[in-house]
């Protein structure tokens, strides 16, 4: 290492991100007898997807017992607009039930039925009952099971609060990254033989979301700076039910599992307005439906007072209501006084979920730079243009083995080699060039005004003329970014303005790559509805808009996905439910 | 609501020392006490440093003494105290800097407890195991812990005596809990709960559990209990004769 200043800690495999994907893939990469170094931006167990609620897809058969893996990939791709990787799904579907009981070997536990199976639970656009959940809170059952699990398994090592700054390269080769602690500033040379991104997605480039601190898109930016591929950064998941009001909770999580158990979305005329948009489905249509369906009711000015609809599940007892939604009970009791047993919730859609994100490989998770793996939201694929709940807590198991398991099997392969001097030199300076400019522009602006351009000019319903001038806010941020300070104080000790400007990098990259995908698919699908396109383009049906840096700036190129092999198409045709008359029309 | 405007006083400083620092805040409706604080970071003091992820009381990052009393900060709204109001670190952690502190040793102490452990058979059986919805219940109230360490920091074993060598405090309690009360795990972590992990030392005032933002009945519902089983094993005269005929059981 050239700087010799700087602490070189050595790694087979570096895992960047603790949450189920990054813990899973520790574990497997570990299984597999890698050495595995696993940093995370917060303490660990504080990941976002504790704030998964509704549960884990998987086809386990135990409350519809025509349940099967082949009904589990067909409601995948229907409710992805067949965007989908039609290989991830099909190998989300086959493994997710046994990722499941595995986990449950691993000591989390699940509601259960009245024979002692595991309970599942009906979600949006899933044919079946199919998410096995614990009262609201599955998210936090599987980050505490993993992370019991991890810290117990042999060759894993987790440093808490770190940032990574950029991922370092030897021809080519990803082979570690540069990272800073938070605690006192230190920066550290991670050396790793591969590395495996698990860092989520980027709701907090919205200012109305559901996502945590954490959710800055730090994957993709770290991904596409040293080259890898992206696709479909355009599908952003705008989850129906959020909390409207007060304003201090605006967008946090109101979990599908409500109209799982029963809740009915109404109208300020106490219309059930789910009919007139998806009359076979109602309220459990997919989420790009319900969303829309609710900013349509708004528009036409049939909201709530403040904006929003109403969600109803009082026709349950309270009892019921405590037992299975404890947490939306407490929630809206203590940040809303509303008691939903009693009375109905004020929802409106709110920033969920990327369905976009690294482009990787099916089977193994592999990004298109060498030695750089990506699994769970931070990888794209397996949603396709719209995800179902309770996908994502499955897809974090399933991919997140793969990632792992692969990781491990490229370092066996690789020896460990130092990235360019140089390199580590620009990195740190470019991390540290906030400090020098005390009277640099304050992060926190240009993080607010990043947020509002967003949600101001890529919201639900889109259009070209908005996307541009989104895109040219985006770039005269960048611009504005490079030259930002901390805020004023320069302290290296847990400096929140020094992380923020830290972050905005990879918040830009997502933003950007958002705009320019979102211009370039002159379509509506899934996620992503434009005014001026409102139709789908059958000839777009199976193009990913792929994003890839060049000399000259972010550059998107279509490109077509491999077709679905027709033993496939038969599996989606089989039990296939038509467009809603909304997208048709 | 009346107040518009709210005085915010903030611990600032390292383990050097430090100060109250009063800023004024605008209230708006809803607000709890981190948005108040994010508010003055943006604002007021860029490098005010404090954790938190979530703000929706599911991760328990951002725990602080609130007017005195620990709270998450994300599920305590401004309008419950009025005009003016104060936020300090977590006592018994040592402080980083401003509201974080150095919560390791629960980390720590975790590590130390023997994890889940099912039998051979159950670990690799291929059958789909089937439980009881009310065995699920007992230990689902532990695990519903969003490890925000508030229980630990008001602790008196740790809190006012500083004992972290002789109890693992009412976090790990639970910890520990669910996995005894787990229908299918099979270790017995008596021994561990009587020596090292100290559950004697609990006096059972109940200051952890009128914490808990869970609501988890600590006390009642897993030391207690947890104290029984420690003195079954070690204190009843029958089971000892039992034992000593080499015969054990779990509890």
């Amino acid at each position: 290492m050239a700087d010799a200043g700087l602490a070189t800690v050595d790694a087979d495999v570096l895992v960047i991100g603790a949450g189920g994907a990054g813990m899973r893939g520790a574990i497997a990469a570990a299984g597999a007898g890698a050495r595995v170094l696993v940093v995370c931006k917060s303490l660990l167990g504080k990941a976002h997807t504790v704030m998964a609620e509704g549960g884990m897809a998987a086809a386990l058969g135990n409350v519809a017992h025509l349940d099967s893996w082949e009904a589990h990939f067909a409601d995948t791709m229907k409710g992805g607009k067949l965007l989908n990787s039609w290989r991830m799904a099909l190998i989300h579907a086959r493994e997710a039930p046994e990722r499941v009981l595995e986990l449950e070997r691993w000591g989390a536990v699940f509601d259960r039925t009245a024979t002692g199976e595991i309970h599942q639970r009906p979600f949006g656009a899933h044919t079946y009952p199919r998410l096995a959940h614990i009262g609201d809170r599955t998210g936090l059952e599987l980050i505490r099971s993993l992370q019991d699990r991890m810290v117990h398994t042999e060759g894993v090592d987790v440093h808490m609060e770190v940032t990574v700054a950029g991922l370092l390269t030897r021809d080519g080769r990803v082979v570690g990254a540069l990272a800073y602690r938070r605690a006192d500033g230190a920066l550290v040379v991670y050396r790793a033989r591969a590395v495996l991104l698990a860092t989520g997605g980027a709701g907090r480039i919205y200012r109305v979301t559901s996502n945590s601190w954490e959710c800055t898109g730090d994957g993709t930016g770290l991904a596409y700076e040293v080259g890898a591929q992206l696709q479909d950064c355009e599908m952003v998941q705008f989850h129906p039910t959020g909390m409207v009001w007060p304003p201090g909770v605006r967008g946090i999580l109101v979990t599908e599992g409500v109209r799982g158990e029963g809740g009915v979305l109404r109208n300020k005329d106490g219309e059930r307005f789910m009919e007139r948009y998806d009359h076979e489905r109602m309220e459990l249509s997919s989420r790009d439906v319900v969303a829309r369906a609710i900013n349509a009711e708004v528009l036409a000015g049939r909201g709530t007072p403040h904006g929003g609809a109403y969600l109803d599940i009082t026709h349950r007892s309270a009892d019921y209501i405590r037992r299975k939604l404890p947490s939306m009970h407490e929630q809206f009791l203590k940040l809303a006084r509303v008691d939903i047993t009693k009375e109905p919730m004020e929802v409106a859609p709110t920033i969920h979920y990327f369905m976009g994100g690294v482009r990787v490989d099916a089977d193994t998770g592999a990004t298109t730079a060498a030695g750089l793996f990506a699994a769970g939201e931070v990888a794209s694929g397996l949603h396709g243009a719209n995800r179902l709940g309770g996908n994502s807590l499955s897809d974090l198991l399933v991919f997140g083995r793969r990632a792992g398991e692969a990781a491990a099997a490229f370092a066996a392969d690789h020896g460990p080699a130092d990235a360019d001097a140089a390199q580590v030199d620009a990195v740190a300076e470019r991390l540290l060039a906030p400090l020098a400019r005390p009277d640099g522009e304050s992060p926190y602006q240009l993080q607010g005004e990043l947020q509002d351009a967003c949600t101001r000019y890529a919201p639900i319903i889109r259009d070209g003329p908005t996307l541009r001038e989104g895109l040219e806010k985006v770039l005269e941020l960048r611009e504005r970014a490079e030259r930002c300070g901390t805020g004023g104080p320069v302290g290296r000790a847990f400096n929140p303005g020094w992380h923020t400007a830290q972050d905005l990098r990879a918040m830009l990259v997502n933003a950007e790559a958002l705009f320019r995908c979102a211009l370039e698919r002159r379509e509506s699908r899934g996620a992503h509805a434009r005014s001026d396109h409102p139709k789908l383009d059958p000839r777009l049906a199976q193009v990913n808009m792929v994003v890839q840096r060049s000399e000259g700036g972010m550059v998107v190129t279509q490109v077509e996905n491999e077709p679905v092999p027709y033993d496939l198409t038969e599996v989606i045709s089989q039990s296939f439910q038509r467009y809603t008359p909304e997208e048709l029309s | 609501m009346g107040v518009t405007r709210v005085d915010v006083s903030i611990w600032r400083g390292d383990a050097a020392g430090g100060e109250m620092v009063t800023y004024s805040v605008p209230v708006r409706e809803g607000m709890v006490v981190l948005d108040a604080v994010l508010w003055i970071q943006t604002n007021m003091a860029p490098d005010l440093a404090v954790r938190w992820n979530c703000k929706a009381a599911k991760c328990g990052s951002c725990s602080a003494e609130i007017d005195g009393f620990p709270r998450l900060m994300c599920k305590s709204p401004v309008s419950d105290y009025g005009e003016r109001l104060s936020v300090r670190p977590m006592r018994t952690f040592p402080v980083i800097r401003d509201l974080v502190t150095d919560v390791s040793w629960n980390y720590e102490v975790n590590r130390r407890v023997p994890p889940f452990t099912p039998s051979r058979e159950d670990a690799e059986s291929q059958e789909p195991w089937r439980l009881r919805q009310e065995d699920v219940d007992r230990v689902a109230e532990f695990r519903k812990c969003i490890e925000c360490f508030l229980c630990q920091n008001v602790c008196h074993v740790l809190r006012d005596h500083d004992r972290k060598d002789a109890f693992w405090g009412p976090r790990t309690m639970i910890r520990v809990a669910g996995l005894e009360m787990h229908p299918r795990d099979t270790l017995d972590r008596r021994a561990l709960l009587k020596g090292e992990a100290g559950v004697g030392m609990c006096n059972i005032t109940k200051c952890c559990t009128e914490v808990c933002p869970e609501h988890i009945h600590i006390t009642d519902n897993a030391i207690i209990p947890l104290k029984e089983r420690v003195v079954d094993e070690f204190y009843d005269p029958l089971l000892r004769v039992l034992r000593l005929l080499g015969v054990r059981r779990k509890g």
